[in-house]
């Protein structure tokens, strides 16, 4: 087969397996089987796409054009090839997980549950693997609205709400800030190719560069800049296999790699340096770094402490990307993978807590070590990955940003970073602590509580281990990062 | 044959309404009156691609020449606008008999086709004409089926609706003929073509700013301009449901035609530009109406009355493209004209299904009914996308040229008032998803889903919406290239 037409089977292979996942509504075995295997060779797909990329092929496609000049097309790069990577790794994990949580907490509509979650995977490919802003921007959107109905899965007040939150936030800031934003781009630079060094011409007003980014860092919402982060706690009221692939991986990398891919490849390092909105930029995205962090110390309900915990990480992806220098970058987009592999693991161990003990709150977890000592033994290691302690792969993202903050001599951003991470220290490592040495106030009753469905221990235990191996062998990580800015332009 | 098309598409409709009426009434109605009505659609459809490949047709009526006797000219624009007024007529008569056979009583359904033929009739007359008076008489066939098509509504407050309508449309369509009568007064011809020419000649005179002010002021009436939007949202809350969704997708559309063809053709282009700021006050109230009606549409129970509020918010855009004017402005609105269509002609469609199923279309009554109606629901769905603007929709289109034309004019306040004004079409169609999808039915009484003919004429309107935001090649193309005849071709 050829392998350009890969593209096309990473995007489509969700989508076929929709078709199995309603042939078999009434067949639950058959129907995560299909989801299983459908995220096999979604994986193997883009495995092959990343040895042909290394091999130096050229990978595009060309879908159809909408508008004359807008084009739907697709094109493989690195950076595309780490989130296609992280994303294809992690859908069937969580759909294992997913059938351990899903039956040991007997939610309805699993097939609705199934179908869009297949549709927000194929979003989420055709998003890493867009060619052009338009093509990404389409299917933002279309990644926004499969998701709802999996926000507001339960149906009750509560999740209506959350919904509402949501989708006003994510569809209000794309309408109102990132369209303009994008259709301005489109008459100043008449393209909206993806480009190494940017696309814009040399003499565009620094004013209007200026607008535009502003423009860009707030509609792209996703990646949950402050003051535009209120969906990502709405969104808790999914289910936990939706926040932990979605609301820690797909939903929120998809912003942070929107960001990274327009300050890379539409305003290019060099333009981004010399507009003064950066800086300022800069600093509210390191004050979101401290304030999501301070505000997760106060949560007590575990997803909502994940939750402003993901805000708090998303800052520093946006603020290494902003810093306009390689290494920040590259610290960037290798924290996608790290973060990603770390979040997901908490929001895997915070769902079995709930299966299995149907303890939501931090308070209530104390001495749970002994009951669910694998669930919270991943908890540990995940934390570790998330402050970036050895031997832990978090570690190297955070030492790449950190270099970049001094590279670029902004100390204070450096102390920001530091800062945070002792924060990291304090609200997530007191939750497996406490529950494995819960003190003089052991839990009587925590007998009566077993660990998590096996399927749901399988996947923790995959994406635990995933942390540690990233870090004693990081270097595929690190050579498909350094190739952002290497690989020849298009 | 084929050089007779011009009139065959006015009269197809003209002699087909008292065929009906011999028909009698039921089926054998629907059935004459979809066959006459996708006819007009086939010529339509002959005249765009005609016309398109080789250029203006003008066809005497009865072999009189112009500027003496009637002429029909068949140009890009109004080409375009009557194969968008016909095939809506097409889509809706398709689902018509399901829908009437609930709302109008059988004696009265024969009546109900012949009416609907002679508003066709007379939308596609004004479309067609190339006579200033004969628009007249065209409006006032459409106008007054029309009062009879929306008294014709379920209850009684209909009648009150459509007479309502009726004092506002005779006022319209009165200054629309006084307005012809003076420049009548000073030109001495009917003709469009010869009026363009003559009119400039005819110089400063009071009376040609009184008439353009009249015909100006008359047009907005009829096509619902804030702020003389008074009468619609009664009008399309009580007609028949059908009929809503006939309406909205064409008798406004043809008004905004009228406004085009005034300005563009017919008046000296000073008259625009220096006499009168119409531009300014175009993208003025264009803004008024779109968040006027956008928040009133909010707050409303009844939810055709809710998109029939948001229909005069749409008009709002349509205006403002006017007002931006230029190639790309003028394309944004014929580009919106039709994509409108789609997407109104789609959620009226929708709401019609359910008010034949469960008899009501208020908020309340119309929760939980994604289950038990899921094809329908799921339409309307897709329809609020498309008005909202969502990409791979046919509203993202047009928004997308609305914004780039205010954009490249340098207007960047009007480009967040565009944007800021789709946010609000997403409270009001969410409003409706919730009702359809999270809140418990009212009663636990079965519900079908909608009658086969409506289901099959909603989703072709679905599908419409969908592939029109894909394969834009179409809409895009025939726009640009009547935008820039009209823009280029101004005397």
């Amino acid at each position: 087969m050829n392998t350009t037409s890969l593209i096309d089977v990473a995007i489509l292979t969700p989508l076929i397996a929709i078709v199995g996942v309603l042939a078999f509504s009434r067949k639950p075995n058959m129907r995560e089987a299909v989801s299983l295997i459908a995220g096999v060779i979604l994986l193997l797909v883009n495995l092959k796409l990343y040895s042909s990329f290394n091999q130096g092929e050229a990978l595009s496609r060309h879908w159809l054009e909408i508008l004359p000049g807008l084009n739907l097309s697709f094109r493989v790069d690195a950076l595309g090839l780490l989130f296609g990577l992280v994303a294809s790794l992690l859908w069937p994990v969580t759909t294992l997980y997913a059938i351990g949580y899903m039956r040991g907490h007997n939610e309805d509509h699993q097939t609705r549950f199934y179908v869009c979650f297949a549709i927000a995977i194929a979003a989420v490919m055709a998003i890493a693997y867009a060619e052009n802003l338009f093509t990404l921007f389409v299917f933002y959107e279309v990644l926004s609205l499969c998701t709802y109905p999996l926000v507001t899965h339960t149906g009750t007040e509560k999740a209506k709400q959350g919904g509402r939150v949501y989708l006003g936030i994510l569809m209000g800031t794309s309408i109102a800030f990132f369209l303009p934003a994008i259709i301005v781009t489109w008459l100043v630079a008449g393209s909206l190719d993806f480009q190494q060094g940017g696309i814009f011409p040399e003499q565009t007003p620094i004013a209007l560069l200026s607008l535009l980014l502003v423009l860009f860092v707030f509609g792209v919402a996703k990646a949950a800049v402050m003051p535009f982060h209120r969906w990502l706690p709405a969104a808790m009221v999914a289910p936990t296999p939706v926040s932990a692939l979605l609301h820690a991986v797909a939903v929120v990398k998809a912003g942070v790699f929107s960001l990274i891919k327009i300050l890379v490849f539409i305003f290019g390092l060099d333009t981004l340096q010399e507009i003064p909105a950066t800086d300022y930029l800069l600093y509210l995205a390191g004050a979101g770094v401290v304030l999501a962090s301070l505000v997760a110390l106060r949560q007590d309900n575990l997803k909502a402490r994940l939750a402003y915990s993901t805000i708090s990480q998303l800052g520093y992806i946006t603020l290494g990307a902003l810093l306009a220098v390689e290494s920040g970058v590259m610290g960037s987009a290798m924290h996608i993978a790290t973060h990603a592999l770390g979040k997901i693991t908490l929001f895997f161990c915070a769902g079995a807590i709930l299966v299995a003990s149907h303890k939501s709150e931090i308070s209530s977890m104390t001495g749970l070590g002994r009951s669910m000592p694998i669930t919270m033994a991943a908890f540990f290691i995940a934390s570790l990955s998330i402050i970036g302690l050895p031997p832990t792969a978090g570690t190297w993202s955070k030492w790449w940003l950190l270099t970049a903050t001094l590279e670029t001599d902004h100390l204070i951003l450096m102390a920001v970073l530091i800062l945070s991470s002792l924060l990291n220290i304090a609200y997530l490592l007191p939750i497996p602590l406490r529950a494995f040495f819960p003190g003089k106030q052991a839990d009587a009753q925590a007998t009566a509580i077993h660990e998590a469905p096996p399927a749901a221990l399988i996947a923790i235990c995959a994406t635990a281990s995933a942390c540690v191996l990233l870090f004693f062998f990081p270097n595929p990580l690190f050579e498909l990062v350094s190739q952002i800015f290497t690989e020849g332009t298009p | 044959m084929l050089s007779h098309l011009p009139i065959l598409q006015v009269i197809l409709p003209l002699l087909g309404a008292p065929a009906c009426l011999i028909l009698g009434r039921g089926k054998l109605a629907w059935l004459f009156a979809l066959l006459v009505s996708a006819l007009s659609f086939c010529v339509a459809a002959i005249l765009l691609t005609t016309v398109y490949n080789h250029g203006v047709i003008s066809y005497a009526l009865g072999g009189w020449q112009a500027p003496w006797g009637i002429e029909y000219r068949i140009d890009l624009l109004n080409a375009w606008l009557l194969v968008i007024v016909s095939a809506s007529s097409t889509i809706s008569l398709l689902a018509a008999q399901s829908s009437i056979s609930t709302e109008i009583s059988l004696e009265k359904q024969g009546l109900f086709y012949v009416a609907w033929l002679l508003c066709l009739a007379g939308l596609l007359g004004i479309l067609a004409t190339g006579d200033a008076f004969n628009v007249f008489v065209f409006l006032e066939i459409s106008s007054l089926s029309t009062y009879t098509l929306i008294s014709l509504g379920p209850n009684r407050k209909s009648l009150w609706a459509a007479f309502r309508y009726l004092i506002m449309g005779t006022i319209g369509a009165t200054f629309i003929l006084i307005g012809i009568g003076l420049m009548y007064i000073m030109t001495g011809t009917l003709n469009m073509q010869d009026l363009a020419q003559r009119l400039p000649s005819a110089g400063e005179s009071s009376t040609v700013f009184a008439a353009y002010a009249f015909i100006l002021v008359g047009i907005s009436l009829k096509l619902a301009l804030f702020p003389l939007h008074l009468w619609l949202p009664n009008a399309y809350s009580q007609a028949p449901s059908i009929v809503t969704s006939f309406l909205a997708a064409s008798a406004t559309k043809v008004a905004l035609y009228l406004l085009i063809r005034f300005t563009y053709t017919i008046f000296p282009s000073e008259f625009s530009q220096f006499v009168v700021p119409l531009a300014d006050i175009f993208v003025a109230l264009g803004v008024l109406a779109v968040f006027s009606a956008s928040i009133v549409a909010i707050y409303q129970e009844e939810i055709k009355r809710a998109i029939a509020y948001s229909s005069i918010a749409q008009i709002g855009y349509m205006v403002i493209g006017l007002g931006i004017g230029g190639v790309l402005g003028l394309q944004a609105t014929l580009i919106h004209v039709f994509n409108h269509a789609l997407m109104k002609a789609t959620l009226f469609m929708a709401l019609a299904a359910i008010a034949a199923r469960i008899g009501a279309t208020t908020l309340t009554s119309m929760q939980g009914l994604g289950r038990k109606m899921p094809w329908t629901s799921f339409g309307f769905v897709v329809g609020g996308l498309s008005l909202i603007g969502v990409p791979l929709t046919a509203g993202f289109i047009s928004k997308w040229y609305l914004v780039s034309a205010a954009a490249l004019t340098g207007r960047w306040p009007l480009v967040f008032l565009i944007l800021l004004g789709s946010l609000i079409a997403i409270v009001y169609i969410w409003r409706v998803v919730e009702a359809l999808y999270f809140k418990p039915a009212a009663d636990n009484s079965p519900v079908k889903e909608a009658p086969i003919a409506m289901l099959l004429a909603l989703w072709l309107l679905v599908l419409g919406n969908v592939y029109f935001g894909i394969d834009t090649r179409l809409p895009v193309s025939i726009s640009s290239e009547a935008a820039t005849a009209l823009v280029e071709g101004r005397p």
